[in-house]
């Protein structure tokens, strides 16, 4: 009985790879591959370790698949996330693709705030010197 | 033939088909993010491929390997997006 349900979760495991390895030839832009990719890092992983342990029911076994299994789930998530900020940034996604954009307010906000101060860092600068001309004569 | 041979070569197969697709989006690009995704995918298919073998030959000898390799998959993905990142000043 262990054996069919270990078998079932390595086809799933294996699926969840192969679906992943197509999605990343088959879709458009960095965003999108990145929704495929992350497939079998997650869920494929932790299918194969419980087929693992099942296979090998011991405690010494389980121990080291939560440690695999939760260092997975608290990297994947992370390289994700800096992979599609570091493609947000650099132009590689495909704005046309998206339907909702919620950074662009964001982005857009912060480059208006960092003009402004700009501008205002100029202006004393230029207060600046139109004073210095006088420092001398008063001294 | 046993249950799990018929399931060690479908999976074979799927592990292979994934990570030949894998390899040709790393050759093809077109940025370095499609590069680095397409090795996490590589990495995450080898991690799948060696427990499998694992569960359907009955031992845990590759445990540690499996160990490892989930530590250490998170350094070559986050230097690349870091570097990528040029506006980032942190």
């Amino acid at each position: 009985m262990s054996e069919i349900v270990a078998g079932i979760l390595i086809l799933l495991s294996a699926f969840l790879s192969m679906a992943a390895g197509i999605g990343i030839v088959r879709f458009p832009d960095v965003l999108s591959r990145l929704h495929a990719s992350t497939k079998p890092q997650i869920l494929g992983v932790a299918a194969i370790c419980v087929a693992i342990w099942l296979l090998n029911p011991s405690w010494g076994v389980a121990s080291t698949l939560i440690l695999v299994l939760g260092f997975q789930l608290m990297t994947q998530p992370m390289t994700a996330h800096m992979i599609g900020r570091a493609a947000y940034r650099t132009e590689y996604v495909r704005a046309d693709l998206l339907i909702v954009d919620e950074i662009a307010e964001a982005v857009d906000a912060a480059s208006a705030a960092e003009a402004a101060e700009a501008a205002e860092a100029a202006e004393a600068a230029e207060a600046a010197e139109a004073a210095e001309p006088q420092a001398p004569g008063e001294a | 033939m046993s249950f799990l041979m018929i399931v060690a070569v479908l999976a074979g197969v799927m592990f292979g088909i994934g990570a030949l697709c894998a390899v040709y989006r790393i050759i093809r690009g077109p940025s370095i993010l499609d590069r680095a995704l397409a090795a996490d995918v590589m990495l995450a298919i080898a991690i799948c491929a060696l427990g499998a073998e694992m569960a359907i030959n009955h031992h845990t000898d590759t445990l540690p390997v499996l160990l490892v390799l989930a530590m250490f998959a998170i350094v070559g993905s986050i230097s690349i997006a870091r570097f990528m990142s040029k506006q980032d000043e942190a």
